[in-house]
């Protein structure tokens, strides 16, 4: 067992857990986005950076990676770390402003504007979807490409995969929902899964007042016969 | 004349490519590259580089095929194809054209080269012209800043490129390289070898190859034994034989006047094999390896030094 102390009070966990693990056992909240149970940690996002180490040696590191240590002093929402903390949902905002879950983490530190460039992204990079393909589904259908600026997620060649077998695991996992259904697109297709959807307008004739709060209407884009 | 020659020259160019799409793929050829470097998941890199030199790109075949003979996901190989630059998954043109788009070259108007560049070829970066001619490419820094900005055309480099002076590279690439912008590279200069046991010359000023009197030393590989010609360039590789050496092939040097074994100090970093060393100006020891194919060189400078 490891000793350790956070935000004051002293905790004994099993060696090998991290931060964030013994931090959730204590009961201290920590924002995570890519973090994952069942997926392997990733550090990607860096929203649940802590604070430890004390005076000048005092720095952020990211707690679902860090594993614990004898003595480590952890400091989850000192000034310092919630200031990063806000930066990173301002980034992240810059982003993917449309995301529900960016938003929801936004409200809950008070971040109401954001001071960077505003882009329309649909993916933060946080590599669940490729985790969760790769772990829990045994697919490795999409991973990473590129890199830089032009890093994105998909399968290889942009072609439909041999190895997915449709599971929409990728799309469930997704806090942006980047892997969006392209079923008007079956050479790109992922999901597919709309195609099992009963949609009203499909069968529209045997409707007389037939009204799609739908807009665009995934069936309306299926190419018709 | 010179029109005709380049009309040649393009017809030849625009045939290549089309000995090399996707069909061309054989299953063999991968499953030998693979099998060069034991499927192993270091060599990753290495059996891409591989493919890549056997087609100049990665085609979609090969990679699907490489994935099966490794066990290794297509995602993953597709995501490391993808992620270095000198990897390319289209295939190139006959040439290509890298201009540097680092700070240095940056701020030396290195943008403006690449838009004459782009105009002059009528492409945009990362892209082949239709006739499969050229292949323009940006890179972030070359490692040459002082000569900013740069530009390498197959694997020339041309320091301080102006706009002006754009349309004759391409002119110039175009037409191939000529031979003697080799010659006036700084590397290739020609040296006097001599055999550093009995000092006597080796030049045989009778037999010249690439324009400079050759060096001759006498061979023997296993039963056979004869005569060998160097090129008297340091930098250059050619050479002509008495006897077909194959690639590979070890020999070891003589003198052809005191019939002594021109063996160098050391084996060769590249391969292992034993180097002859020859005796260059006044003293020097050049050591080239013996085996034949291999670049495997050593310029050992102590011996003047000790003179002096």
């Amino acid at each position: 067992m490891i000793t350790l102390k956070i935000n004051g009070l002293d905790v004994s966990v099993e060696k090998g857990t991290t931060i964030l693990e013994a931090a959730e056992f204590i009961g201290f909240p920590i924002p995570t986005l890519c973090h994952m149970d069942g997926l392997t940690p990733y550090g990607a996002c860096r929203l649940c950076v802590v604070e430890i180490g004390e005076g000048k040696k005092a720095k952020l590191v990211s707690s679902c990676t860090y594993p614990v240590e004898e003595g480590l002093k952890v400091r989850t929402s000192s000034k310092r770390v919630v200031r990063a903390r806000r930066m990173v949902i301002e980034l992240l905002l810059a982003s993917c402003p449309q995301s529900k879950t960016i938003q929801d983490i936004a409200s809950t530190y008070g971040v109401r504007t954001q001071r960077f460039k505003q882009e329309y992204d649909d993916c933060i990079l946080c590599g669940r979807c490729v985790r969760m393909c790769e772990e829990q589904m045994m697919a490795k259908a999409i991973g990473f490409q590129n890199r830089g600026e032009k890093r994105s997620i998909g399968t290889p060649f942009d072609t439909k995969s041999d190895v997915c077998r449709l599971c929409g695991g990728c799309m469930y996992v997704c806090p942006v929902c980047e892997l969006r259904c392209t079923y008007n697109q079956p050479e790109k297709a992922i999901c597919g899964g709309c195609a099992n959807l009963f949609a009203p307008c499909v069968e529209k004739d045997n409707f007389d007042d037939m009204m799609c709060y739908m807009n665009p209407c995934v069936a309306c884009e299926i190419p018709k016969e | 004349m010179k029109s005709t020659g380049k009309k040649k020259k393009r017809t030849v160019i625009s045939d290549e490519p089309d000995n090399c799409t996707e069909e061309d793929v054989k299953e063999a050829d991968i499953l030998a590259i693979v099998r060069k470097h034991d499927g192993a998941r270091g060599g990753l890199i290495a059996m891409l580089e591989g493919i890549q030199q056997k087609y100049g790109y990665l085609p979609e075949n090969a990679l699907r095929i490489l994935s099966n003979a490794t066990g290794r996901s297509l995602v993953d190989i597709y995501g490391v194809a993808t992620f270095y630059r000198s990897f390319t998954l289209h295939p190139r043109g006959k040439h290509l054209v890298t201009a540097c788009l680092g700070t240095a070259c940056h701020v030396r108007a290195a943008p403006r080269i690449v838009e004459e560049l782009e105009q002059q070829l009528g492409i945009k970066a990362s892209e082949t012209t239709p006739d499969r001619n050229f292949t323009l490419e940006t890179v972030n820094c070359l490692g040459a800043c002082a000569l900013g900005p740069v530009v390498v055309i197959d694997g020339h480099y041309f320091s301080k490129v102006k706009t002006a002076g754009i349309k004759k590279l391409i002119e110039e690439a175009r037409n191939g390289f000529p031979d003697e912008k080799m010659l006036e590279r700084e590397f290739a200069f020609p040296v006097e070898a001599s055999c550093p046991q009995c000092h006597h010359s080796l030049m045989d000023a009778g037999n010249i190859i690439e324009g400079y009197p050759s060096i001759r030393v006498d061979i023997s590989a296993g039963e056979k034994s004869g005569w060998l010609r160097l090129v008297s360039l340091y930098g250059s590789r050619g050479f002509e034989s008495e006897h077909e050496l194959p690639v590979g092939e070890s020999v070891a040097f003589f003198c052809p006047h005191c019939k002594a074994r021109i063996a160098g100090t050391t084996l060769c970093t590249e391969c292992e094999a034993t180097m002859a060393g020859i005796r260059i100006g006044e003293g020097a020891l050049l050591q080239i390896c013996e085996r034949r194919g291999c670049d495997g060189c050593r310029l050992e400078l102590d011996a003047v030094k000790s003179q002096v």
